[in-house]
């Protein structure tokens, strides 16, 4: 009886402190929005946000916060990442799922993913050794346009290695999603591989393609410590590809911390944290509905 | 053995999957404008048969194919051989139905277009046509633009029949065509078959020999990877030459 006791007594404590801490885990989200919300509070206070997110003027120290830059700084950084990477891992993955045999796709898949695991500060050493001087002596110098080699091309394609395992296994999933009925009868019809990949696969899916994109976007745009390394870093509205820009997360990173004297300047970072943060939640969120809707239909 | 022209004629036929002798030297012809029953118990080889006439073996990871299997005396192992003109040529029905994800139009259109015809006014007389032959233009000509994922699974395989048809094939298989529907549809399918034989050579496998009785003209009878008897569908049923084939038509061995 007594034993019995103890036993139901453990497995209510057990189950109870499981769920206790899966909450406070799921709850962190939460938590950490509002905490962000709390502290960037005091400069929503003194200007409107849309003033913020809109001026261009950054001198913390005349009391002036305007996002404009940076945001500006993310999305081109983001956007050029999406341009260089977009089609080469699209057919990666095409190439992956539809024409390589299994041993091919057993040697190449393990090399892709292992990019996921070098870390961010190394890709930055690469693209300071290797790409900021490409584009400063030999890709610039096409267009014409003098450069330093530290700027928003160089960044954009750093971001856009870094974004190749991710884009390509979650691309590889949806391609692999396409039962092998679809293949087998559109190739029965007379058609060719890369019919069958256009017509049959990829057309039909495209939302479950650009929702795959934009997940595996969601966190490029956060992306901090390689892009900071070689996109420049000046608070400026970037005029062109080649000069230099400074992405949120850059800012973030480079600042908090220091300089914390400056009135409202540690609430004008968690203001910029506080964005990046729901930016990529609205994005990560959104894919993934998509997503989910996707493979419901499909079942 | 009866003589007649053959459509396709498969010589010494060896199919390996691995190290797994899945079909052993198979030699059989096809009639033409007849149709061919494969009968057999499940796992025998019949739809691997089935799949090496169009190719569609290829896309089996690991497989083998020596022997010759020859469509209108060409040879369509040959490394020289353009796949998707003998695949365009020899349409093929699944075991189920399976709509590709898009309109009813755009199913039976698919083929066409991936052949060049882009035409609006050809496709739509090339859709319309072939949905009447399969039997589902009454049914559909209101709603061709809506999902093919919306039919019934009867009125899906008679899609399926048209969007094979829409590729003017010579050459029809089917893979247990009627096994995931329900009676009426299956008796649909199987006289659409009868009917197509006029103009088409008919390939059929299936395990369900009251269908089989109904439907051949010529019937294979595969076991464990061996063609053990083919010829004449009467032959086959009322007086079969080998043990193995009477035990399996008498229900013996399944």
């Amino acid at each position: 009886m007594n034993l019995k006791l103890t036993r139901k007594l453990k497995e209510v404590i057990a189950s109870r402190l499981m769920l206790l801490i899966t909450a406070l885990s799921s709850m962190l989200i939460f938590v950490m929005i509002l905490g962000l919300f709390l502290k960037a509070r005091l400069i929503l206070a003194t200007q409107s946000l849309p003033e913020l997110l809109l001026s261009t003027s950054w001198h913390p120290l005349r009391g002036e916060f305007g996002f404009y830059p940076f945001i500006l700084g993310t999305i081109w950084v983001t956007v050029l990442a999406m341009f260089f990477s977009i089609p080469s891992c699209l057919l990666t993955s095409i190439y992956l799922t539809e024409y390589a045999s299994a041993k091919i796709r057993a040697f190449i898949k393990p090399l892709i993913d292992l990019l996921a695991g070098i870390p961010s500060v190394v890709y930055g050493l690469w693209g300071i050794l290797v790409v900021v001087p490409l584009v400063k002596d030999h890709i610039a110098p096409l267009f014409g346009y003098p450069t330093s080699g530290y700027c928003l091309l160089t960044g954009g394609f750093v971001l856009a290695i870094m974004v190749f395992p991710v884009l390509i296994s979650v691309s590889e999933e949806v391609f692999r999603a396409v039962p092998h009925e679809v293949r087998e009868i559109s190739l029965a019809l007379g058609a060719t591989r890369w019919q069958t990949v256009k017509h049959a696969q990829m057309v039909p899916r495209i939302k479950g393609i650009i929702a795959a994109i934009v997940l595996g976007f969601s966190r490029a745009f956060g992306e901090t410590m390689a892009v900071m390394m070689v996109v420049g870093n000046v608070a400026q509205v970037p005029s062109s590809v080649f000069q230099p820009a400074y992405p949120l997360p850059a800012l973030i990173a480079n600042n908090y911390g220091e300089m914390m004297s400056i009135p409202l300047y540690d609430a004008a970072l968690l203001l910029a944290a506080l964005l990046l943060l729901l930016i990529v939640l609205v994005f990560s969120v959104g894919a993934r509905i998509v997503l989910l809707r996707i493979e419901r239909r499909v079942v | 053995m009866e003589k007649f022209k053959p459509h396709i004629s498969v010589e010494k036929l060896n199919v390996f999957y691995g190290k797994h002798h899945v079909l052993k030297d198979i030699t059989v012809k096809i009639p033409e404008k007849q149709i061919t029953v494969i009968i057999g118990p499940s796992g025998c080889g019949k739809t691997t048969l089935l799949k090496s006439f169009n190719r569609l073996i290829d896309l089996v990871e690991g497989i083998s194919v020596s022997g010759d299997v020859r469509v209108d005396g060409m040879d369509i192992y040959n490394g020289k051989i353009d796949v998707t003109n003998i695949r365009k040529k020899i349409g093929m029905l699944a075991q189920k139905p399976y709509p590709l994800p898009m309109s009813i139009y755009d199913n039976v259109a698919y083929g066409p277009r991936i052949h060049g015809i882009l035409k609006r006014k050809e496709l739509d007389r090339i859709v319309e046509r072939y949905l009447k032959v399969a039997g589902l233009w009454d049914e559909v000509k209101d709603r061709l633009k809506s999902p093919a994922s919306r039919l019934s699974a009867g009125q899906q395989q008679r899609l399926c029949l048209a969007r094979t048809l829409a590729v003017e094939p010579e050459i029809i298989l089917g893979d247990e065509p009627t096994s995931a529907l329900d009676p009426v549809s299956a008796k649909r399918i199987e006289q659409e078959f009868i009917e197509l034989k006029k103009d088409y050579t008919i390939v059929i496998v299936t395990h369900i020999l009251r269908q089989a009785k109904r439907l051949a003209d010529h019937v294979i009878f595969l076991y464990m990877g061996e063609v053990i008897e083919a010829g004449p569908a009467r032959e086959i049923f009322e007086d079969p030459k080998e043990a193995r084939t009477r035990a399996y038509i008498g229900g013996e061995i399944s």
